[in-house]
């Protein structure tokens, strides 16, 4: 295996979960809703997987597992921010700090155990090709799962009345009510789907990144994620750019160091960051897209008249 | 009631009551309506008028009461339902989505198996029909009021409906806008579309109405006929009483210049927002200009200009007696004797949760009264102005001094302009004084900005409401899309010059002037 092509596939398993994160956080911020628990939807998704594919040997079960996690876990924020009408920011919170809690206790038993790994879906003739076959078609199914969801989030978005409904949630929830839209069951399906795509995030840590179980292994890519929706300013396509962007150069900054360079490690883990400032700077320039996508009733509660 | 003539009766709404709370915002209300006629609905603010178009709408059910549609009793369970059965209705707030095209906007109101493709053609052809342009890929935040409003229309046209609800429609219509309406409207009638009309102005109301229900707190008070009455008839039906009539004798020679614009230009931040440009505008002792216009031409950009939320860079462009303050912030604009009453009052003039008292702070903390001594408040101080502002204003609350919040929106109103007037101001800038307020209490604030006026100040004043304009103003200039008119002497203008200005008639064109 050649430098280069081992450097282009720890930079795809690197972006893969901050990826498969965001564009779950994007769908339900479309909607009007901003769901700050995408860290403590992802650390469960990560122990919940990994104990599944431990208990049961099989780390698809493992994968389905992650993503109820997730979905559990939005549902229980739905509840209380739609239902209750709590504070989406405070409730949010509570629910990333829940998330690293429990899942400390649930994973306490299964610390240093050997995981599952995810297999790589080999594909005949195809993943043999050299340097090609292995970056296009050498991956687990959550690594394609990454690359399909957002496409199809883009088309549902721009192409369907779904999509056009969620938009609509999102940018006027008053507007949507008077013509007759169940708010609050739209925004329940979109955190529910953010939910699931956290979920798999976690799954993916836990099952394909580093197969083992280790306490708070999500280390803060579920804040990056919730950067990166910024970043991309609600829009599907720009976000698969900004993860890789994101990705590639936390994993130069690896690289840069393992080979010795005389640069503080501090400076170069802090890179990414950096580099997504200077993205976000550069981007909220255009500010007629800003606007145009950002969804206008984000963090807003909604409660019909009656 | 008739019972026998009920089946001609496209829509009958019996014995509807409504009860929010404590607020019975329906009580017993009937009301019923013909095929292709045009039925007007009256009614101060919060005399019920809008929960019974919700509850005919299916936004709202009915605590009791039946609707009957061409005779047969039904339920609408929700605003679907009502589209279905040929309900469509053209909102007061529009119900648009900024962010989303017109064709988007419309699809989101059809039902679900409508071809979106084949959309943009079917909206070309039918508001090309009906004379209401529109293009169907325009963005809705690009939009004017007007062309917004026509995609409410166009989007009920579409479903070929039986009965259209229209909630104060022509409130943001410049008067060429508002004949174009009415033009629509009767059309729909002739082919048998049954209209509900909500408007406060009377005037239009006998112009087009065939019939009229009239409501007050909640309750059924009158059905007549429109053309029968007179408009001051009318309006004493509404209130319940006699309206009293604002006195504005004109003022004699106005005084010297309190506030000069020169020349304010202001760029925009935000993308749908309006710059200004050079506008120009003096304000003598003892004069009241009103800024007429549209809303969405630059209104709220330049009270921001002349308050200072917004500080100009040239501190030239404004001057207040004489003096340049074109970059000061709004307190220091306060300390020259200026004093400011922004449109929205729930928010930016007053902060809800704050009691009247607090609310008094905030924009006396700088200029006297003592209610703040050393950087500290001096509650007793701040009291006792709210009690001189809500006793010479008629502010109605339950305790001495309640959060903002509880006050209804015409109370509130007198007291945001009340706590201004309270201070003398030698200039006052008001933005939308009478915006939704009920004809009691606009009466109220109208003769006090005279008085206020003809004691020696100056007095600018920004409204859409051109009966308000007219009743109260010596001179008028007219903004659209950034740009200020001359301001003319009141007298000198007819409502269809200002309806030409409203459309733009004085902006610079430079396309026209490079073709001359």
């Amino acid at each position: 295996m050649g430098a280069l092509e081992a450097v282009i596939l720890t930079i795809i398993t690197a972006s893969t979960p901050l990826l498969l994160a965001a564009i779950g956080e994007l769908v339900t911020e479309r909607s009007g809703v901003l769901n700050l628990g995408v860290e403590g939807m992802m650390i469960m998704g990560a122990v919940c997987g990994f104990a599944t594919a431990y208990t049961s040997g099989s780390a698809m079960l493992g994968v389905a597992a992650g993503l109820l996690a997730g979905v559990v876990m939005s549902m229980l924020f739905a509840f209380l921010t739609q239902t209750l009408m709590t504070s989406q920011v405070a409730t949010g919170l509570s629910l990333t700090l829940l998330g690293l809690g429990l899942s400390g206790l649930i994973g306490e038993a299964f610390t240093g155990l050997p995981g599952v790994k995810l297999t790589v879906l080999d594909i005949p003739f195809l993943s043999d090709i050299p340097f090609i076959g292995p970056i296009l078609f050498g991956h687990d199914i959550l690594v394609y799962a990454s690359l399909a969801i957002p496409l199809g989030v883009a088309y549902v978005l721009f192409r369907t009345r779904l999509g056009l409904i969620i938009t609509a949630v999102g940018g006027n929830h008053h507007s949507a009510h008077a013509l007759g839209y169940n708010v609050i069951r739209v925004r329940y399906g979109c955190i529910a789907f953010g939910g699931a795509c956290s979920g798999l995030a976690g799954a993916y840590l836990s099952l394909a990144y580093t197969p083992q179980w280790i306490e708070n292994m999500s280390s803060g890519r579920g804040w990056i994620a919730l950067a990166l929706v910024v970043f991309s300013t609600w829009l599907p396509k720009r976000l698969m750019i900004g993860a890789y962007l994101f990705g590639t150069v936390w994993i130069m900054g690896l690289y840069v160091q393992a080979l010795g360079v005389a640069i503080p490690a501090q400076l170069l883990s802090s890179l990414p960051y950096l580099v997504t400032i200077v993205a976000l700077i550069i981007i909220s320039g255009n500010k007629t897209l800003t606007k145009v996508n950002t969804p206008a009733c984000i963090g807003q509660p909604f409660a019909p008249e009656r | 009631m008739n019972v026998d003539s009920s089946s001609e009766y496209l829509l009958e709404a019996r014995n509807i009551v409504k009860v929010f709370g404590e607020l019975r915002a329906n009580d017993d209300v009937t009301l019923s309506l013909k095929p292709g006629e045009i039925h007007a609905l009256l009614g101060e603010n919060g005399a019920g008028k809008s929960t019974l178009v919700k509850i005919i709408y299916g936004s709202l059910q009915a605590t009791s009461g039946q609707l009957f549609w061409k005779g047969q009793p039904v339920t609408v369970a929700n605003p679907a339902a009502a589209r279905e059965l040929g309900i469509g209705m053209v909102f007061q707030h529009f119900s648009l989505f900024d962010a989303l095209t017109v064709t988007e906007n419309i699809a989101l109101a059809l039902p679900a198996d409508v071809d979106i493709g084949a959309l943009a053609g079917r909206i070309e052809k039918v508001s090309n029909d009906y004379g209401l342009p529109l293009r169907p890929d325009a963005l809705v935040a690009d939009l004017s009021v007007g062309e917004r409003q026509r995609i409410e229309i166009v989007r009920c046209l579409l479903q070929e409906p039986r009965l259209l609800i229209m909630d104060e429609p022509t409130a943001v219509l410049t008067p060429q806008e508002a004949d174009q309406l009415f033009v629509t409207l009767e059309r729909l009638a002739s082919e048998g579309c049954g209209v509900l009309y909500i408007s406060h102005r009377l005037e239009e109301v006998k112009r087009i109405c065939h019939d009229a229900t009239i409501l007050r707190h909640g309750k059924l008070v009158a059905r007549v006929d429109p053309q029968q009455e007179t408009a001051a008839s009318l309006a004493n039906l509404m209130v319940g009483a006699e309206v009293a009539a604002v006195k504005a004798d004109r003022g004699g020679v106005p005084g010297s210049p309190l506030l000069e614009l020169v020349d304010l230009s202001l760029p925009t931040n935000d993308p749908f927002g309006v710059a200004l440009k050079n506008i120009n505008l003096t304000i003598r002792a003892g004069e009241i200009v009103a800024v007429a216009g549209v809303a969405g031409n630059g209104q709220s950009e330049f009270f921001d200009a002349v308050s200072g939320e917004q500080p100009s860079a040239n501190n030239e462009t404004v001057k207040m007696s004489g003096e340049a303050c074109g970059r000061e912030n709004i307190t220091r604009r306060r300390r020259r004797h200026a004093a400011f009453v922004p449109e929205e009052r729930i928010g930016h003039g007053a902060v809800p949760d704050f009691p009247l008292s607090e609310n008094v702070v905030l924009t006396h903390h700088a200029v006297g009264e003592g209610v703040v001594r050393k950087g500290l408040i001096n509650r007793a101080a701040a009291r006792d102005v709210n009690s001189a502002v809500t006793e010479l204003f008629d502010v109605r609350k339950g305790t001495p001094d309640p959060e903002a919040r509880s006050l209804s929106g015409g109370n509130l109103q007198k007291f945001v302009v009340g706590r201004e007037m309270t201070r003398e101001p030698k200039i006052l800038v008001v933005n939308q004084p009478t915006w939704g307020v009920d004809a009691g209490a606009a009466a109220l604030i109208r003769q006090a900005l005279i008085d206020l006026a003809r004691s020696g100040s100056a007095v600018l004043v920004i409204s859409q409401d051109l009966d308000e304009i007219f009743e109260i103003s010596d001179r008028i200039a007219v903004i659209s899309r950034g740009e200020m008119s001359e301001a003319y002497p009141a007298e000198e203008l007819s409502l269809e010059q200002i309806g030409l200005l409203m459309a733009g008639a004085h902006e610079k064109a430079p396309e026209k002037a490079a073709a001359s």
